[in-house]
């Protein structure tokens, strides 16, 4: 063969080499842009269903306190929301009719909040009633669907919840300026609720941070303990190796396993409270420890042994050489591992139901050990709801959801770079 | 006529001989006698005994492998942190077996400073770096103690003129001839007897590898040293006695000069000119 064709043959298997290159790169964009579509569609979707939750619709109304509707005895015994409808018919022009389906279609207007801000403001002053106050709140859920655009009368009148002559009521409020569209306020502010529009996120998103500062506490100090002992001091044998492989095999078992366990020596066993944050965040300590480990020894064995050599020849001891130099060189990796194992918890939810986590909370949490309720289980509770008005909640919470945990990866990002900089 | 050995020119230019050299002047700092290493099942040293002076430098040579840098973590028992490293015999400083049970290997550490092949300051300032030796050991009794500390360490290391306007700068931002200095002020700092280098200019270009052999040659004034070396030359150039290991055995030692111009043993010739290794 002659030098040519041996050039030749190699320009051939060249060309071949450089298209298998440009194939293997164009398989790498497709996948990534693949992946980025699925998250756009992800995030659009829940985006564009939740987004209108931020905003909501309020109405204020001058209420006439009625004395003969009103009793001064009995102030928690009168019927406040029956005021408000009146005061709303007398509005519209209407009056109440025999058999109330005036003031019903009234009512179904109008959040209940604003018959509990008349209770609320007569007890504080008896000498309101007989006059007229103006009361400002929410509207009902399904007016707020009809204002956003979400029904419209293009439905037949049987098939939706408000008839044509609410519409046209709401249609009138707006026009008058009684009706605002704003901020949702409510939605940041309250705890669940059996109505959409008094429902809200803070009760989950305090029972979550509670939950998770519980979690951090136990599965930090102990993880973190666990693999420098591990790393550091235990000695090489076959119970360490046993104790390894058993760790790594925790950090796959299923989160609800966790829960059953939970419920079972937690609950059952030590009879700690059902559905609280307490137990809820000793269960996801359990299930972050593994991984927490993980990454604390392999963030320890990141470490270059020269650091460990430099503390021993002067004599530091083992103690020493790990606390001072070993373990705040590893704390960026431990930091990263620990914040992400944290947001993995956050959003876990099969385990927390196990533990009873899924009651209806509507006040806000009293403490680590009543009962509360927790972002994930809120979607999940919401989602289940019959209501149309919830599921644009569902989306809404997933958002703050997301966000909690966006802020968590951030923080772990920030710290990361913070504790590197000391060096 | 074949002329004799001692009328050969020195194979390599050597260091001034000791002037303690006489035995009662300058007794051994660290005796040892039969010590033999095991890795595992494998055995690192044979049945190796030699005497270190004290205020003198004491090289080991030899080809990579030979066991010259276990026998070194021998004498401050950094081979104690290794898994299934196993030493066997007596090495006494001072009288006491330093693998002792009453012996803290930390104490034992603080008086036997080593110094390392790669320069490997703490990821600390400068300062914090030499003042972590006292820190521990609570040798300082004050602030003002501990900077006086800092000062007499870094100068007597000879880096206290490049850097004493930056001490609270990280160590690890210093060039690597600086850096070793800054480990080898460290390792003075809390006034240990002995300091050990395991090649301590292998990482280092020739000017930075001249500063810190001038730097020996001052310590050992006051010191008992110990280096490890790859380069005869280095051997020849700062120490006084050498000691030269083969295949875990230690073949030879002897005053440098001796070893250098007049081997007893043919192995140490063949190394020394470059037959071997």
């Amino acid at each position: 063969m002659t030098d040519a064709a041996q050039l030749q043959l190699k320009n051939g298997r060249l060309k071949k080499r450089h298209a298998a290159e440009a194939r293997f790169r164009l398989y790498g964009r497709v996948a990534i842009i693949v992946a980025l579509s699925f998250l756009v569609l992800l995030l659009g979707r829940i985006g564009l269903q939740g987004y209108s939750t931020f905003t909501t619709n309020t109405v204020s109304l001058p209420v006439y306190l009625d004395p003969a509707r009103i009793d001064r005895a009995d102030l928690e015994g009168s019927n406040y929301d029956y005021v408000v409808a009146l005061s709303l018919l007398k509005r519209m022009g209407e009056t109440e009719d025999e058999f109330g389906t005036n003031s019903g279609d009234a009512m179904a207007l109008v959040s209940r909040d604003l018959g509990f801000q008349i209770l609320d403001k007569v007890k504080a002053d008896p000498n309101l009633i007989g006059k007229t106050i103006i009361v400002t709140g929410p509207v009902k859920a399904d007016a707020d669907l009809f204002y956003k655009g979400e029904m419209t009368r293009a439905v037949d009148e049987a098939d939706r919840k408000l008839n044509n002559r609410q519409l046209d009521w709401l249609d009138r409020l707006k026009k008058s300026g009684a009706v605002t569209s704003g901020f949702n306020v409510n939605f940041f502010t309250h705890a669940d609720s059996t109505e959409p529009e008094q429902a809200g996120i803070l009760g989950a998103v305090m029972g979550s941070a509670m939950m998770l500062l519980v979690t951090a506490l136990i599965a930090v100090p102990m993880g973190v303990m666990a693999a420098v002992w591990l790393e550091e001091f235990a000695p090489k044998n076959r119970w360490t190796d046993i104790i390894e492989v058993n760790i790594n095999n925790l950090a796959a078992v299923p989160s609800i396993v966790y829960g059953l366990l939970g419920l079972a020596v937690f609950i059952n066993g030590f009879g700690a409270p059902r559905g609280s944050a307490l137990t809820g965040g000793m269960v996801l300590a359990l299930m972050a420890l593994p991984t927490v480990i993980i990454a604390t020894r392999s963030a320890l064995k990141a470490v270059p042994p020269s650091i460990r050599e430099a503390a021993w020849g002067v004599g530091a001891s083992r103690t020493q050489t790990v606390f001072h130099h070993v373990l705040p060189q590893a704390m960026p990796g431990v930091m990263t591992g620990t914040i992400l194992s944290l947001a993995h918890a956050l959003g876990e939810t099969a385990p927390l139901l196990m533990i009873g986590m899924i009651a209806f909370n509507p006040g806000l949490p009293q403490g680590f050990t009543s009962s509360a309720s927790v972002l994930p289980v809120q979607v999940f509770i919401w989602e289940n709801a019959s209501e149309r008005a919830f599921h644009e909640r569902t989306a809404a919470a997933i958002i703050v959801l997301l966000v909690f945990m966006i802020a968590m990866n951030a923080a772990a990002v920030i710290l990361r770079r913070r504790f590197e900089r000391r060096w | 006529m074949v002329a004799p050995m001692t009328a050969q020119p020195p194979l390599i230019r050597t260091a001034a001989p000791h002037t303690h050299n006489a035995a009662p002047a300058n007794p051994p700092k660290i005796l040892v006698r039969d010590v033999n290493v095991f890795y595992g099942a494998k055995q690192a040293l044979f049945d190796v005994t030699l005497d270190i002076p004290g205020k003198a430098v004491t090289a080991f040579i030899g080809p990579s492998g030979c066991g010259k840098s276990t026998f070194l973590r021998c004498i401050n028992r950094m081979n104690d942190t290794i898994q299934g490293c196993r030493v066997d015999g007596r090495i006494e400083m001072d009288g006491e077996n330093v693998n002792d049970s009453h012996i803290d290997p930390v104490i034992l550490r603080a008086k036997v400073g080593m110094v390392f092949q790669k320069p490997n300051p703490f990821p600390k300032s400068i300062f914090e770096n030499v003042a972590y030796g006292p820190r521990i050991h609570g040798i300082a009794s004050s602030k003002a103690d501990l900077e006086g500390i800092v000062e007499a360490s870094l100068k007597k290391a000879g880096l206290w003129a490049e850097v004493s306007d930056r001490l609270h700068q990280p160590g690890t931002g210093l060039s690597g001839g600086q850096q070793q200095r800054l480990v080898i002020a460290r390792a003075i700092a809390v006034s240990p007897e002995v300091i050990l280098m395991d090649e301590p200019c292998s990482a280092l270009d020739p000017i930075a590898t001249a500063k810190i052999e001038e730097l020996i040659d001052e310590l050992r004034q006051q010191y008992c040293i110990v280096i490890v070396t790859h380069s005869m030359a280095q051997a020849a150039r700062v120490s006084q006695r050498t000691a030269f290991f083969h295949m875990g055995k230690l073949i030879e030692t002897g005053s440098t000069e001796e070893i250098f111009t007049n081997p007893r043993e043919s192995r140490t010739q063949d190394y020394i000119t470059g037959r071997i290794g």
